[in-house]
């Protein structure tokens, strides 16, 4: 082998990586907060078949399950402005990982609720509680508690998927790889390096998701 | 006679073979076409719109239009021999082709094998926007988007030219800063002269129009160094074609553009 690693070429780009990190876990947190939200109303829209919710959410499970996450992205990018939506690369990658987490965590949290005694909530009910303590509580959390190891999963996987939105130009931690790759020419060393980060990333990302979890909902306990 | 005196014999012979060859090459071959009555002119035909094969299978583009209009001139029959830019050399080198119109720019290593004439056809990289925007240098640029693509030639040299408040948006590949110009995503983008008519052409809605030029490489007309009665011919010609408007009508044929002024 005749090639001289030179990991020192990257040194000064540091700033951009680093830039890159912050703005992919940006990406990651609004991405997570919105989408999950999203994934909490169309879960309880379906489990309880409220109309007409019920059907715009299964329209949009289906859609988003079955097409690509680039696709999603390029045309809410490309495809939304010709519409007179004006759109920056930022909020249209934003907007994608919303759309596509909020599809996701429905079905994942779906099969929480889904998995709920209807005991437990007549109990609840004969308890006298009110409707909304009973979705919180009754309902909500233990669903949220069944299922959250899946919801870290989905995390990470839109946290990788983030990836994708350099290719609108969004300057997050894969663009800032391909652009450094594209000044110094050092592949290896470039794509290296941040392959570690990505990974550190996904590792700090699944453990802050699951304490996050013990403490909003007591997560682990059952 | 031993081994070695064999080879060094055999070298000699080579060498003076081939220096015939190259002598034959650097004959006048302007007389010699005016004697056969045709003008062989090696053109590209993988290169649009400079050259390319049309739907009748006959070469086409700028750089065949730019021949014929030199023929008629010098009042020659064209024979078009269809090159690639790898061999497009050698074939005048050789003595197989006695004019090179394919595309040609200019740089030392080439001056050194053959001769250029003036500038036919311009061939840039710049930047380019819609008619409405006042853009006529980098500084310009400033607060504004400019679209390039990743790691292209005009991204790097742009790059080094931009004010500090341009906004320079990276995109993967030629396609994505096209789009990202067309959807409005971008106000202006960097990009190749022959890039930006081949959009014209299909996306004639936002039309762009050269703001500046980065890097300038016009096209030139290749002769066989020494020929310098033809070389003067087609200088000739290609002043008079551009006096009489008939390059530009090329131009805007292929490349949707006028000629520029400094060409």
């Amino acid at each position: 082998m005749t090639y001289a690693f030179d990991f020192a070429s990257l040194l000064e780009y540091r700033d951009i990586l680093l830039a890159g990190t912050l703005r992919t876990l940006a990406l990651t947190a609004i991405g997570t907060f919105f989408g999950l939200a999203l994934g909490v109303l169309g879960a309880a829209s379906r489990a309880w078949q409220l109309a007409p919710w019920n059907r715009v959410f299964a329209v949009y499970v289906e859609l988003i399950r079955n097409t690509p996450f680039l696709v999603q992205l390029f045309f809410i990018f490309f495809g939304l402005p010709s519409l007179g939506v004006s759109i920056n690369e930022w909020q249209a990658s934003i907007l994608a990982m919303v759309i596509n987490l909020g599809a996701y965590s429905t079905e994942i949290i779906r099969a929480g609720i889904e998995a709920t005694p209807r005991g437990q909530i007549e109990a609840a009910e004969s308890l006298a509680m009110t409707r909304r303590q009973i979705f919180l509580r009754v309902v909500l959390a233990p669903a949220l508690r069944k299922v959250w190891p899946a919801i870290c999963s989905q995390v990470v996987i839109v946290m990788l998927g983030s990836s994708v939105c350099s290719q609108i130009a969004a300057e997050e931690l894969t663009f800032a790889a391909n652009f450094i790759q594209s000044r110094n020419f050092r592949a290896f060393e470039t794509y290296f390096v941040v392959t570690g980060m990505y990974f550190l990333l996904a590792l700090a990302i699944r453990q802050l998701m699951l304490r996050a979890g013990d403490r909003l909902i007591g997560g682990r306990r059952t | 006679m031993n081994k070695r005196h064999f080879l060094r014999a055999l070298l000699c012979t080579t060498l003076a073979a081939s220096a015939g060859i190259t002598m034959q090459a650097q004959a006048d071959s302007l007389a010699a076409a005016l004697k056969s009555g045709t003008l062989r002119v090696a053109v590209p035909q993988d290169f649009p719109p400079f050259g390319t094969v049309g739907p009748d299978l006959k070469p086409r583009g700028y750089d065949i239009d730019v021949a014929n209009l030199i023929g008629r001139e010098l009042k020659l029959k064209v024979e078009i021999i269809p090159v690639s830019s790898a061999n497009r050399i050698p074939y005048l080198n050789t003595g197989k082709a006695d004019l090179v119109i394919s595309s040609l720019g200019k740089n030392p290593d080439r001056e050194k094998v053959i001769d250029f004439s003036t500038a036919y056809a311009p061939f840039f990289n710049g930047i380019f926007g819609p008619a409405e925007a006042a853009i006529k240098g980098a500084e310009d640029t400033a607060g504004k988007t400019v679209g390039v693509t990743r790691g292209s030639v005009e991204d790097l040299a742009f790059t080094k030219i931009a004010p500090a408040d341009t906004t320079v948006k990276r995109f993967e590949d030629n396609n994505a800063t096209i789009s990202a110009y067309l959807a409005g995503q971008v106000e202006l983008i960097a990009t190749g002269n022959v890039v930006a008519a081949a959009v014209n052409e299909r996306a004639p809605e936002r039309k762009l129009e050269t703001k500046f030029l980065i890097k300038n490489s016009p096209c030139y007309v290749g002769v066989n160094k020494g020929e310098t009665a033809l070389l003067a011919r087609v200088n000739e010609v290609i002043a008079k074609l551009k006096q009489s408007g008939e390059l530009n009508e090329v131009s805007m044929r292929w490349l949707h553009a006028p000629l520029p002024a400094d060409l």
